[in-house]
């Protein structure tokens, strides 16, 4: 037995612990949660968090520490799991993660925390997700946001452009340096993807208003419908408005479509589009609320792509009462960026897999309405530049697929608004920012950038990431004035 | 302000008057759209929290009052709703100047075409023209007398004035197309033909003025949802490839434009938009007692209204 075992509260010797298995997630029975968009995981209850926090090996060297974006001091909060102490984990997650009910949700653990546990090389990996949930959770319901503590105040001005991931990390890293950050949001919501894009039965729209009443708490402000660009720019942020540096973190935000012919028709849509209707807008409670939405009810619908943006989307078309709800990849299973328990979730409820499979025209039956997309199979060829194997276009495999609505969901590009706006800001080739990779710089002084407006699209925890480290180079930069 | 994950602002209507049954004139208090606002350029609006996000074109802007105009007409349940409202009351979300400006130079002769309540959108960009030095042209149609809106103000930044009624109760009867051709018939020279108004109107010019080679600028009203580039539900067809009409827009040459996959992709809802507007029919009066009561909510909390 180690030493670190013995100081632990951890009554159980590691042979015990990895015989422990791994706490399932409650959740809604798929057929059940098909037709609602209520959360479809239901959360920890106490029991099963101290169950499952028992099976921390509590490693000497822990790779899920090192493994997280922002450093999250996993098997320190474990350990007060453990200890019984829930109020004091949710305290050491918040040391290094301000919205951790949202990654508790989202981050893709398997590429993190989970993949580096050293439980999942034996057994199943640690539940850290679904005791950081937990964890948050419990947080939310025991607290006084009276007690949030605010910071003295440095005398400094941040505006932060974007209230999505990035700007919300960067914002609450910043606020407790003691600046004064204000947040400028386009959308009259606070949460950029978080609410445009993320549907409710994966992230309810209450968990973000209470981070972000978390965030009030600490002192930070939010202005919603300032379209920085157009409503304001940069400049006039800085040499008018008095801020001492800014961080852009808009996200990429604009639709990419394929390019093929019928992409104007009724029934085609970005998943931009498709879920910011269902999500910002409320569309699938209409007529409650005023934003249309097609009526699904005994349609055939398609999303085009792998990612967790598709799997929303077609789950979504699937809770609006879709027949058929079919993904189609052009690469294999193996290849979808999506987290592997929306990929499971998404099975479950009945979503029909396509891969290997690639839309080259979308048909009409003449009257201005999808009718059929018209379809390629494909084979893996030789790795591309990503690292996977290239799909490549099988001669004659074409058939089509009767479908009135199709989701397109291949990823987005840089918007301009603010690359074109702010005089000196240097973008690369594809007009993503450019920013230094561990400072979150730019071209411009004072000027900083995180998240997808500079990497492209990525995932919700890695922008978060680039939220933290240009959080703490902007406290350095107003702290020495150096630049 | 509770929960809701919003700004803490409202922005109230300082004045509204109706000029003509059914569109109604508003003056509202958006500090920050005022100072950057330039001819051509719209706001998204969100009337209250259950509200959908509609496009409507500045008429113009007053920096130093720090407020924005909007002239609107009743078609579907939020501009009837918004038509309801009037000063003192508030209107939960306005954001803006978005799109490009209009393209202000010295063209030549300039004929500027309004129709129905495009006319107050075709209006600051005529004035502008004007202070450009061309020679501007001004023809509005209406459907009847009582819809003629801005004449005063159109006459007065127009070298001329031209007005059509579709049933003839005032000035001449027919189309804004009628003199069109008159004025091209008569061997005037155009520089350019600026057209904003109902989809047919703008179509039956840019079809007039393709023969004749006359560049053709017209401002389109997609369904929109951000505003800002991010959905793409505007998208239309300009040379066969897709333009977002809230970014690479309002204004597009007219010879470019698809306008068959513009009336059918606005179309794309309007079942729900009929089942919205009889729903607000029915209801309209429980709808406005809700607005009100939540706005009243809504300013009486410290940081709340403005």
């Amino acid at each position: 037995m180690t030493q670190t075992a013995n100081k632990s509260p951890n009554p159980l010797s590691l042979k015990e612990r990895m015989k422990v298995p791994r706490q399932p997630m409650l959740e809604q029975p798929p057929l059940l949660r098909a037709t609602n968009f209520k959360e479809v995981n239901l959360g920890y209850s106490e029991e099963l968090a101290r169950q499952e926090a028992l099976r921390c090996l509590e490693c000497a060297k822990p790779a899920c520490v090192t493994d997280c974006p922002v450093g999250v001091k996993v098997k320190e909060f474990v350990e007060l799991i453990v200890a019984g102490d829930f109020m004091a984990a949710a305290a050491k997650i918040r040391e290094d993660n301000v919205l951790p009910a949202i990654t508790g949700r989202v981050c893709p653990q398997e590429d993190h925390c989970e993949g580096g546990c050293l439980m999942g090389k034996k057994v199943q990996p640690l539940g850290i997700g679904y005791l950081e949930r937990f964890v948050a959770d419990y947080e939310q319901r025991h607290m006084d946001l009276r007690n949030v503590k605010k910071a003295s105040p440095s005398g400094k001005k941040v505006a932060i452009v974007g209230s999505g991931p990035s700007g919300l990390t960067a914002a609450g890293d910043l606020v407790q340096k003691g600046h004064e950050v204000h947040v400028f949001e386009a959308l009259h919501e606070l949460g950029g993807v978080l609410v445009y894009g993320i549907p409710e039965f994966r992230l309810p729209k209450q968990i973000i208003r209470e981070q972000i009443d978390y965030m009030r708490a600490m002192g930070v402000e939010f202005e919603t419908n300032v379209v920085v660009g157009k409503t304001v720019t940069i400049n006039e942020l800085m040499e008018e408005e008095g801020y001492d540096a800014v961080f852009i973190g808009t996200g990429a935000g604009a639709p990419q479509f394929m390019g093929i012919p019928g992409e104007h028709l009724n029934g085609v849509y970005s998943a931009n589009e498709f879920l910011t209707r269902i999500n910002l807008m409320h569309a699938y409670e209409f007529p409650k609320y005023d934003e249309p939405m097609l009526d699904f009810r005994g349609k055939d619908v398609a999303v085009i792509g792998g990612g967790n943006t598709a799997l929303d989307a077609i789950r979504s078309a699937l809770r609006l009462g879709a027949r058929k709800a079919y993904v189609l990849y052009r690469r294999s299973e193996a290849e979808m960026p999506a987290r592997a328990e929306e990929v499971k979730h998404a099975k479950q409820e009945g979503i029909e897999f396509h891969m290997l499979t690639a839309p080259i025209e979308f048909l009409s039956e003449g009257n201005g309405w999808l009718s059929a997309a018209r379809c390629i199979r494909m084979e893996l060829g030789e790795p591309d530049a990503s690292g996977r194997r290239r799909p490549v276009p099988v001669e004659g495999s074409e058939f089509d697929l009767p479908l009135a609505v199709a989701v397109i969901a291949i990823g987005t590009s840089a918007n301009p608004l603010i690359q074109s706006t702010t005089p000196g800001l240097e973008t690369n080739k594809r007009n993503y920012i450019q920013a230094d990779p561990m400072t979150q710089r730019t071209s411009r002084r004072g000027v900083f950038a995180g998240g997808d407006i500079v990497t492209g699209s990525a995932t919700v925890i890695l922008a978060m990431g680039a939220g933290r480290r240009a959080a703490k180079s902007i406290h350095e930069y107003l702290s020495s004035g150096q630049w | 302000m509770g929960s809701r994950s919003s700004g803490e602002t409202m922005f109230k209507i300082l004045h509204a008057e109706f000029l003509a049954p059914g569109i109604k004139r508003f003056v509202i208090e958006a500090p920050r759209i005022a100072r950057k606002q330039r001819p051509g350029q719209f706001v998204i609006l969100r009337i209250y929290e259950e509200g959908e996000r509609i496009p409507l074109t500045i008429e113009q802007s007053d920096p130093e009052r720090g407020t924005i105009n909007l002239v609107v007409q009743s078609l579907g349940k939020t501009t009837n709703l918004l038509n309801s409202l009037g000063s003192g009351d508030s209107i939960l979300d306005v954001v803006g100047p978005l799109g490009k400006p209009s393209e202000i130079e010295k063209f030549g002769t300039v004929v500027v075409m309004g129709g129905g309540v495009g006319t107050a959108m075709a209006y600051p960009t005529a004035a502008a023209l004007k202070r450009a030095g061309n020679r501007v042209l001004s023809i509005v149609g209406a459907r009847s007398k009582e819809l003629v809106i801005l004449e005063r103000e159109l006459r007065a930044v127009s070298d001329a004035l031209m007005i059509t009624t579709d049933d003839g109760t005032y000035a001449d009867k027919g189309f804004v197309t009628d003199k069109l051709r008159q004025l091209i018939d008569n061997g005037t020279r155009i520089d350019l033909v600026l057209a904003i108004g109902p989809i047919p109107m703008m179509r039956a010019v840019a079809d007039m003025t393709r023969k004749e080679g006359i560049r053709t600028i017209v401002s389109l009203n997609p369904i929109m949802i951000d505003g800002t580039g991010m959905c793409g539900g505007c998208r239309v067809l300009v040379d066969g490839k897709s333009q977002f009409a809230c970014v690479d827009g309002p204004e597009f040459d007219a010879h470019r434009i698809d306008f068959a996959v513009l009336v059918q992709r606005n179309g794309m809802y309007r079942t729900a938009e009929q089942k919205s507007m009889g729903d607000f029919q029915h209801d309209r009066e429980a709808l406005l007692e809700k607005i009100h009561a939540e706005q009243a909510a809504e300013c009486a909390l410290p940081g709340g209204g403005r």
